[in-house]
C-alpha cells in the first residue's frame, strides 16, 4: 500500500457545472437536499398527515357514510380533527413552558449526535454508528454515575467525561479501521452499533450493572451528584448541546483543523496534495463524531437521568442521521432539525392525549418529512416546481465553456 | 445535409451565453469553432444537441426549421456529438456500448451482440477507425475510448458529427490518429463541428473557422490564415505566442534526483532508475507521451508517492521520506497535472483555495484559528496580480472557467518563496489568453534563480519554455538535450525509438548548456 492511499470516485467531478453552488465534490453531498425541498418535505408531511388524522378518527369515518345525502358533516368533522390534532401538536411542543421544556430535552440529544453526524459527513465520512456511540457514551455515562461516590459537580463532570471519551473510542475505532485498513465507515460503524448494543446487554447481566432487587435487565439511576440541575425545569445539560453546536460551528469554519476536515471531506486527492493528512483527519473526525454521540449519551442518562437499558439510546442515534441530512450537513441545520424533531415527538404525546391522535402520527410525520427529504424529485413533482438548474442533465462542458 | 443556425441566442438570467449567432455547416466540411474558454461554444452545442432549449433563433436542417427538445430529437435529425468526458459504460465491450439504447434483439428478448459486433466491425472500416468489438471499454487507451464514441454516433447515422474539444484528453500521437479519422470521416461525407482553441489543430485540419468570442461570432478565417491573427480574434488582442525571455543564468542543483525507482499498486514499475539534476534559475522540461512514468516521477518528488528505491535531494537533503506537507514547507511548488483531482477543491470558494496548502503558515492561522482577514486580503491580492475572472472571492472554484482554475492554483504556488517549482501540464486546457500569461509567471520566477521543473505532453510547451528538455519513455529518461535540436529527434525519443550513441551526445550537449 502506497503511503497517501486515498479512495476516490473512479472519475473527477467534470470541472464545470455552473450554478451549482453544492458541495459536489463531497461524494456524500448528493443526498443533501435543498433548503426548498426541505421546507416542502415538511409541509408535504404535515399535509399527508391531516389525511391521516381524518382516515383515523372514527367520528368522520361515520359520516363517510351518509356522505352523499350531508356531506357538510364529513368536511366538519374532518376539518375539527386536523385542527384539534395539530393545535395538540403545536401546545403539546411549544404551547407551554412544560412543553418546551419536554421538547428542549428530547431534542438536546438529537442535536448533539446529529452534529457529530454533520461533522463527519462534512469530512466525507458517512457516520451510521451514532447509535452505537451513543450505547458506548451511555455505558460510561452510567456506570461512573451510580457506581462512585464524588463530590457534586466533580462527579458530573467525570462522568461526562468517561461518556465522550467512550463515545470518541467508539467512533475512532472505526475511523482507525478507515484510516489504517480503508474498511469503510458505514459497514464498520453498523457493526459497531451491533456491538454496543450487546456489549449492553452484557453488562446488564452482570452484578456490577445491576440494580438491586430487580429481575429487568436495568441498571440503578445514576446518583444525584452526577446528574445536571434543573433550572426551570430544563437540566442545564441542554445548554451544553447549544455550545456544543457553537464548538462545531468554530471548528469546521474557524479553524485549521476545520479547514482539513472540509477540505479532506470534499476532495482528498487534493487534500493529500495540499500536504493534509487524509487518513489522520478521518481517524480524528470519527473520533469527535463519537464524542458528540457520546455528549448525546451524556443527555439521557446525566440529564434526562434515565437509567441503562438495552434500549437507552432510543432511535436517537439513528433519527440523529435523519436530523443531519435535515440540517444539510450544516451546523445550524441540526440544531433545526433537532428541534423539530425534539418538538415533534413531544408534540405526538400531546396529540393522543388531547385529540386522541395515535402517538405514532408523530413518528409517521417524522417518516414522512425523511421520506420527502430523500426524495427530491418526488417533492419537486408534487409542487411542480421547476427543476432549474439541478435536474441530472450532464451538458456538454469543455474545460472551460 | 446542411445545418444552419440563424439568431441562436440564449441567456441565463441577465447574462447571455450566446448572442445572435448565425453559422452554417456545409455538408462534408470541417468546420473549426474556435474561442476562448468560457466563449460559449459549448452552450452553442449544447443548443443544437437538444441539450438546452435556446432563448431565441432557430436551427435548420437542410433549410427546413427543426426543433430539438431533447438530445433524441437531434440524433434523429442526422446530428451525433462526441462529448469531452465519454458517455460509456466502462465495464460493456465496444459493441454492447454501441448498441446501447437501441439494442437488437434475435427474439425473445436476448441480445444479438453478434450484429452489434458485426456494425462495429463494418464501420470501423469504412471509416477506418480501428476498435475490437469485443474489448471492454475499461481497458481501452482514451483515444481509442473516443473513437468508440465516434463509432456510436456514426451508427445512430449521424451527417454532422460534433467533436466538443476532442483532443483535449489526447497524447500528441493520438492527435494526429484523430486528425486521421476526420478527414476519413469528410471523404465520406459526413460534416464535422470541430470545438478547440488549439490553433494548430484547427490549421491542420479545418477548412473553414468560426470564431466566438463571449458569446458573439467575431468573425470567420480560412485555415491558412496566421496563428497570431487567429489568436487575437479569439482572445480580442494581441497575443504573444512565443514566450519573452533571456539565456538562463543557471545556478547551483537545486533538486538532485538519485536512481529513482516507483513501482505502482499493480506491481508494474512506472518509473526505473530516474537521475537528473534540477539547477537554479533553469527550466528543465521534461517531454514524454502521457503515461511514460511521468506523472508517478513528480509525484514522488513531492512525497506524494514515495518512491520505491533511489533518493531525492532538497539542497543535499534526503526528501524522498517526507510526505508532501514538509516538501511544500521546504519551498517546494507543485502544480499538479490533473488540477480538478490535486489542484483544488471545486466546492471551496476561490478564497479558501488560495490558500489550500498555506493555511498552516503563520501568516494565515494563529495556533488552530485561520485568520481570515489575512486570507481575505490575500485572495484580494491574488485575485489582482493573476487578474482571476471572479464574481467574487467568495465563489465556488467550480463557477469559474477551466483557465481561471488554473490561475488560482498557479497563483496559490507563487504566492510564496520557492526554491523549486514543479508543474506539470500548467496550460492543458487553458485558453490562450491565460497560456501567454502563466507562462510569463513561470520564466520570472526561474528568473528569480528558482528551480523549474516542467512537464508536459505538448512539445510546444516544452520548447517554449525549456532550457534543457528530459525525455521520458517506459519509466526512464532515453535522452536529455537542448531545444535547438529537431522535433522530429524528440518526437523519436518520446516515441522510445533511441539510439543509445545519439542520446549520449545529446546528454553531453545538454550538460554544457
Amino acid at each position: 500500500m502506497s503511503d497517501v492511499s486515498v479512495q476516490e470516485p473512479a472519475k473527477s467531478p467534470p470541472p464545470e457545472r455552473k450554478g451549482e453552488a453544492r458541495e459536489e465534490g463531497n461524494r456524500w453531498a448528493a443526498y443533501l437536499p435543498t433548503i426548498k425541498t426541505t421546507v416542502a418535505a415538511v409541509v408535504l408531511a404535515l399535509l399527508i398527515g391531516a389525511l391521516l388524522i381524518i382516515f383515523s378518527t372514527p367520528r368522520v369515518i361515520e359520516s363517510l357514510k351518509y356522505f352523499f345525502s350531508y356531506p357538510w358533516d364529513f368536511f366538519k368533522f374532518a376539518g375539527i380533527a386536523v385542527w384539534d390534532g395539530y393545535t395538540a401538536l403545536v401546545k403539546g411542543s411549544v404551547g407551554s413552558w412544560n412543553s418546551i421544556e419536554r421538547t428542549l430535552e428530547r431534542a438536546a440529544p438529537l442535536i448533539c449526535a446529529g452534529l457529530g453526524v454533520s461533522l463527519a459527513f462534512r469530512s466525507g465520512l458517512f457516520n451510521i454508528g451514532a447509535q452505537g456511540q451513543m450505547l458506548a457514551g451511555a455505558i460510561a455515562a452510567g456506570y461512573v454515575g451510580f457506581h462512585f461516590d464524588f463530590p457534586p459537580g466533580l462527579h458530573l463532570l467525570l462522568a461526562a467525561v468517561a461518556a465522550i471519551a467512550a463515545g470518541a473510542v467508539w467512533g475512532g475505532i472505526a475511523g482507525w479501521l478507515k484510516a489504517a485498513t480503508g474498511a469503510h465507515e458505514v459497514i464498520s460503524t453498523i457493526m459497531l452499533n451491533y456491538v454496543a448494543r450487546f456489549l449492553m446487554i452484557y453488562l446488564l447481566g452482570k452484578e456490577l450493572f445491576q440494580r438491586p432487587n430487580s429481575n429487568d435487565r436495568l441498571s440503578p439511576p445514576p446518583a444525584e451528584s452526577a446528574t445536571f440541575p434543573q433550572v426551570f425545569g430544563v437540566h442545564t445539560g441542554v445548554l451544553l448541546a447549544f455550545l456544543a453546536a457553537l464548538g462545531v460551528w468554530w471548528l469546521l469554519e474557524r479553524s485549521t483543523t476545520g479547514f482539513e476536515m472540509r477540505a479532506v471531506g470534499a476532495n482528498p486527492s487534493a487534500a493529500a496534495t495540499a500536504g493534509m493528512h487524509v487518513q489522520r483527519t478521518y481517524f480524528l473526525a470519527m473520533a469527535l463524531a463519537g464524542a458528540l454521540a457520546g455528549l448525546a449519551a451524556v443527555m439521557q442518562i446525566l440529564g434526562q437521568q434515565d437509567s441503562l437499558t438495552e434500549n437507552v439510546a432510543g432511535t436517537v442515534g439513528f433519527d440523529a442521521i435523519t436530523v443531519a441530512l435535515l440540517g444539510r450537513a450544516t451546523t445550524l441545520g441540526p440544531v433545526l432539525g433537532g428541534l423539530l424533531f425534539g418538538a415533534l415527538s413531544s408534540g405526538g404525546l400531546a396529540m393522543q392525549a388531547a385529540a386522541g391522535v395515535p402517538p405514532e402520527l408523530a413518528q409517521v410525520l417524522q417518516a414522512l418529512i425523511v421520506l420527502f427529504v430523500a426524495a427530491p424529485a418526488l417533492v419537486r413533482g408534487v409542487l411542480r416546481v421547476k427543476a432549474e438548474g439541478d435536474g441530472g442533465t450532464v451538458l456538454a462542458k469543455g474545460w472551460g465553456g | 445535409m446542411k445545418l444552419e443556425m440563424r439568431g441562436l441566442t440564449r441567456r441565463f438570467g441577465s447574462f447571455t451565453a450566446n448572442d445572435h449567432i448565425d453559422l452554417t455547416i456545409e455538408p462534408g466540411e470541417i468546420h473549426c469553432l474556435l474561442g476562448e474558454n468560457g466563449a460559449g461554444k459549448s452552450t452553442l452545442m449544447n443548443m443544437l444537441y437538444g441539450l438546452l432549449e435556446p432563448t431565441e433563433g432557430e436551427i435548420l436542417v437542410d433549410g427546413e426549421p427543426a426543433d430539438f427538445d431533447t438530445p433524441g430529437d437531434a440524433i434523429a435529425a442526422g446530428i451525433g456529438m462526441v462529448h469531452q468526458h465519454f458517455m460509456l459504460v466502462p465495464v460493456f465491450t465496444v459493441a454492447e456500448n454501441v448498441m446501447l439504447g437501441r439494442e437488437q434483439t434475435r427474439g425473445l428478448g436476448i441480445l444479438d451482440r453478434g450484429k452489434a459486433a458485426e456494425l462495429v466491425r463494418e464501420l470501423s472500416t469504412r471509416y477506418k477507425l480501428a476498435v475490437d468489438p469485443t474489448a471492454l471499454v475499461e481497458n481501452l487507451p482514451v483515444g481509442v475510448q473516443q473513437r468508440v464514441e465516434i463509432i456510436k454516433a456514426l451508427a445512430n447515422e449521424a451527417k454532422v458529427l460534433i467533436l466538443d474539444e476532442p483532443t483535449a484528453v489526447l497524447t500528441p500521437q493520438e492527435i494526429d490518429e484523430l486528425m486521421d479519422i476526420m478527414r476519413a470521416l469528410k471523404k465520406q461525407g459526413t460534416s464535422i463541428v470541430f470545438i478547440t482553441h488549439k490553433l494548430r489543430e484547427v490549421k491542420a485540419v479545418g477548412d473553414k473557422i468560426t470564431v466566438i468570442r463571449r458569446g458573439k461570432v467575431v468573425g470567420t478565417a480560412s485555415p491558412d490564415a496566421p496563428e497570431a491573427e487567429l489568436a487575437e480574434m479569439m482572445v480580442g488582442r494581441a497575443v504573444n505566442l512565443t514566450v519573452g525571455k533571456e539565456p538562463p543564468k543557471v545556478g547551483k542543483p537545486v533538486l538532485e534526483v538519485n536512481g529513482v525507482t516507483v513501482v505502482d499498486d499493480r506491481g508494474t514499475t512506472v518509473v526505473r532508475d530516474v537521475s537528473f539534476d534540477a539547477r537554479g534559475g533553469e527550466v528543465l522540461g521534461i517531454a514524454g507521451v502521457q503515461g511514460n512514468g511521468q506523472t508517478e516521477l513528480i509525484k514522488s518528488l513531492l512525497g506524494i508517492i514515495r518512491p520505491d528505491a533511489g533518493k531525492v535531494l532538497l539542497e543535499g537533503q534526503d526528501i524522498s521520506r517526507h510526505g508532501p506537507k514538509d516538501s511544500l514547507e521546504a519551498g517546494i511548488g507543485y502544480i499538479p497535472e490533473d488540477r480538478a483531482h490535486d489542484g483544488y477543491v471545486s466546492s471551496f470558494s476561490v478564497r479558501e483555495n488560495l490558500v489550500l496548502d498555506l493555511y498552516r503558515r503563520n501568516d494565515f492561522s494563529r495556533g488552530a484559528a485561520l485568520k481570515l482577514d489575512a486570507i481575505e486580503k490575500n485572495a484580494k491580492a491574488r485575485i489582482e496580480e493573476f487578474d482571476i475572472r471572479t464574481e467574487n472571492m467568495n465563489s465556488s472554484l467550480a463557477s469559474l472557467s477551466g483557465g481561471n482554475q488554473q490561475k488560482v492554483v498557479v497563483a496559490r504556488e507563487f504566492s510564496r518563496p520557492l526554491k523549486v517549482l514543479i508543474a506539470s501540464q500548467p496550460t492543458r486546457g487553458v485558453d490562450v489568453g491565460s497560456i501567454e500569461f502563466i507562462h510569463k509567471r513561470i520564466i520570472e520566477e526561474r528568473d528569480r534563480g528558482t528551480a523549474v521543473i516542467i512537464v508536459s505532453t505538448e512539445l510546444d510547451e516544452i520548447y517554449a519554455l525549456s532550457d534543457r528538455i528530459a525525455v521520458m519513455y517506459d519509466g526512464r529518461i532515453v535522452g536529455t538535450v537542448t531545444p535547438d535540436i529537431p522535433r522530429e529527434q524528440i518526437g523519436l525519443l518520446m516515441a522510445g525509438a533511441h539510439d543509445g550513441h545519439e542520446t549520449q551526445a545529446h546528454e553531453t550537449q545538454g550538460g554544457a548548456a
